[in-house]
């Protein structure tokens, strides 16, 4: 089978590989609709849609046989994306008088791009002649690049629209996006630094090393690693960040300027940017399930190099491999791996409140940047002293080096930037004046409840 | 690639820095003169990995004088674009500055300094 | 010259640079500066395409992270930006430079041409290997024997940012 696949042209090999990552992520998006809106009701303890396709037979029609009389067959709302779908050809598509036409139809066109190319580095399975789209040399500054054309889709929506609200959303949204992206490429630079190489599959096999370079049996995952579990967090914000997704939603919420860049799309236009939004949080959430949780593993044990060190029971540590991932389940778990990184997606969208913008700009700059570039450094001082001394002596220095910058920001902080004393004197309040700030708030005084 | 003459990619290149040094001279809007600058330095870079992939003499012997000649186009290339991008901000800041104080950004205006 | 064999990659070639060329004439001759910031945002993206047929795959990603996905953004916010204040600020009148101008053009591109690309209509590599532009190379080039200059480049970059904040900042009256 292998070298029937491989004898045919490469073009024709690219298009199945092509076809085999499409075809499930197209068929991902209508499941991914239920299932926001379904999660999402339950957590904000309501009933979502659970009405489509229902049916209800008659108690009294005699064309319904006398089994079926009065039963209901419940569906439980999975038609309801259908009839979403349904709803948007049917509903009138307009276009406002004075839009730049051209643009106007290519915005979710040149948004729905980057969404979907974004995975064609990424590999799902232990097969390397299907599984990444292309085995780039240089595959997660590809996942990076892309996801800076993503910048590209929001700024003409809001542009092309000639509404001066749906102007500022796009502006304020492609802000967002790029300034994410930074500490997105610092996290990614981390673990890239870390690998070795920038290929995604390196990068998944690098994972199935000893953990933390000492410990037998069990995998190097890199959210377990410290540099790892830092570039981690920094990578689970800024993807939140990048899907412009709960907490990081402002552009595009429905009280804050009018729903921003699409306000003025209406049917089959919005679908194609909501389309764009949850596959671009697909393809994030294989990206993580790549970069920090081993890939198509789903346990970090390894397995393989159990085999080969005890080679009596061999036999059972190559069935646990097997069942780990490294056949045809491999996928089964990585669609695992993705199904719950989408549900804590919907978890933080239904517990976080949003952020102003001005808090969403300062987290991204001020904190997540430093942290992420903290790591960087942090990382590249664990490299020397593992290749120079030994991994125990690695992992030391790192520890300390981090208490130390730790340290030395927090000395520097409360020199330069010294926390005034109440939370009064740090809210803003109407009648900001700068005489009015420098004041610290007097205490109110308790006053006797009257019975 | 195989096949594909040089002077394919360098035909491409002056087309560009060509089509560049006329845009710089026509247009009178000086983002859209900024970015014709921005083509030329593109024309430029593709110039430079262009000989750099097809070379045209052979290489030295000396090893480490042989990579730097291999890699030379390429270093270029990556200084051409960080310098670009830092001459964007400051100019894009320039022309900013400069539309906050006149509310007109027409180039054949700012004259001040002919004498 | 002898006949050029018209190979699959030739008429790739030849598809992605007629495309760009495309996009570069679309630069000039749009009238509209956002027409023309799209135009160069194609230019760019098919440059980045030649970039990896040229095994120059570390450049062609920073070419588009760096140029197509940071300066051109940068380009599209100033353009809209000041279009919010007066849209008659942005286009173009007179008329007898663009003949002037597109006659010195092509006076360029013939002189230049006619010495360069004739002795040159060569096929390709002598170069050095297939992994010349991935990163392995890049990185241990630039942070040998190219050290010095990735650190002035670096200190210019921080005087970009720090001279653009400067500019940009409104007058705290």
């Amino acid at each position: 089978m292998a070298d029937w696949f491989q004898g045919l042209h490469p073009l024709i090999q690219a298009s199945v590989r092509v076809v085999l990552f499409f075809v499930p992520m197209f068929m991902m998006i209508p499941v991914m609709i239920w299932y926001e809106r379904r999660l999402l009701s339950w957590m904000q303890d309501r009933i979502g849609p659970n009405r489509v396709g229902n049916i209800t037979f008659s108690k009294t029609s005699k064309l319904v046989p006398q089994i079926l009389r009065g039963r209901k067959i419940k569906l439980f709302g999975l038609l309801q994306p259908m009839a979403d779908g349904a709803k948007s050809f049917f509903k009138e598509d307009f276009m406002p008088a004075k839009v730049d036409k051209f643009l106007f139809i290519l915005a979710p066109a040149v948004f729905l791009f980057p969404a979907f190319a974004l995975g064609a580095t990424l590999p799902w399975g232990p097969y390397t002649l299907l599984t990444p789209i292309s085995d780039a040399n240089i595959g997660v500054l590809y996942v990076l690049a892309i996801s800076s054309l993503g910048v590209y889709g929001v700024v003409l929506a809001g542009y092309s629209s000639e509404n001066k609200y749906s102007l500022l959303g796009g502006l304020r949204a492609s802000a967002q996006l790029i300034s994410y992206e930074l500490a997105m490429g610092m996290a990614i630079a981390a673990i890239a630094m870390a690998t070795g190489s920038l290929r995604l599959t390196d990068i998944v096999s690098a994972q199935e090393g000893r953990l933390w370079g000492i410990v037998p049996g069990l995998a190097n995952w890199n959210v377990l690693t410290p540099y790892g579990f830092i570039a981690f967090i920094v990578f689970l914000i800024c993807m939140v960040a990048e899907t412009n997704r709960a907490p990081f939603d402002l552009p595009e919420c429905e009280n804050e300027l009018i729903a921003g860049y699409n306000t003025e799309y209406s049917t089959k236009k919005w679908v194609l940017f909501m389309m764009g939004e949850y596959v671009n949080m697909i393809v994030y959430s294989m990206l993580l399930a790549t970069i920090f949780f081993g890939g198509w593993h789903l346990l970090p044990f390894q397995f393989d190099q159990l085999a080969r060190e005890h080679p009596q029971i061999s036999t059972f540590y190559e069935l646990l491999a097997k069942l780990n991932g490294s056949s045809i389940l491999g996928p089964v778990w990585f669609v695992a791996k993705v199904a719950v990184m989408l549900t804590c997606y919907i978890w933080i969208r239904a517990t976080l409140p949003r952020l102003r913008y001005d808090q969403l700009m300062a987290l991204g700059w001020k904190t997540l940047l430093p942290v992420a570039t903290v790591n960087v450094i942090l990382v590249a001082l664990w490299i020397v002293a593992t290749k120079v001394y030994s991994p125990v002596l690695g992992w030391a220095a790192f520890l300390c080096f981090g208490v130390l910058i730790v340290m030395i920001y927090r000395a520097l902080k409360s020199v330069i930037a010294p926390k005034t004393s109440s939370l009064a004197s740090r809210t803003l309040r109407l009648d900001m004046s700068p005489a009015n700030v420098s004041k610290p708030e007097p205490e109110p005084e308790l006053v006797e409840v009257a019975n | 690639m195989n096949g594909v003459p040089l002077a394919g990619y360098l035909g491409l290149a002056l087309f560009m820095f060509s089509t560049g040094v006329v845009g710089v001279l026509v247009r009178r809007n000086p983002i859209v003169i900024f970015m014709c600058i921005e083509l030329m330095l593109n024309a430029v870079n593709l110039t430079f990995v262009a000989f750099a992939r097809y070379r045209v003499q052979a290489l030295p012997d000396d090893p480490v004088l042989a990579q730097s000649q291999t890699m030379a186009g390429q270093m270029m290339v990556v200084f051409v674009m960080a310098v670009a991008a830092a001459e964007v901000a400051v100019g894009l800041g320039i022309i900013m500055a400069i539309y906050r104080l006149r509310h007109n950004i027409d180039i054949d205006d700012m004259n001040i300094l002919k004498g | 010259m002898d006949a050029l064999k018209i190979t699959p990659e030739l008429l790739l070639f030849g598809a992605a640079a007629g495309l760009a060329a495309i996009a570069a004439v679309g630069v000039v001759a749009f009238n509209n500066a956002i027409r023309s910031a799209l135009c160069l945002v194609v230019n760019f993206f098919v440059l980045a395409f030649l970039y990896f047929t040229l095994n120059a795959e570390m450049l062609g990603v920073t070419q588009i992270v760096v140029y197509t996905g940071a300066i051109m953004v940068l380009f599209l916010f100033v353009i809209m930006l000041l279009n919010l204040g007066s849209p008659e600020a942005l286009e173009e009148k007179r008329d007898w430079k663009r003949p002037a101008g597109l006659a010195i053009g092509a006076l360029f591109f013939a002189t230049i041409g006619s010495q360069i690309l004739m002795p040159l209509m060569k096929i390709t590599t002598v170069s050095s290997r297939d992994d010349f532009g991935g990163p392995q190379a890049i990185g241990r080039t630039l942070f040998s024997q190219y050290a010095f200059p990735f650190e002035a480049v670096s200190v210019l970059l921080l005087i970009g940012i720090v001279g653009s904040i400067l500019l940009a900042k409104r007058r705290m009256s």
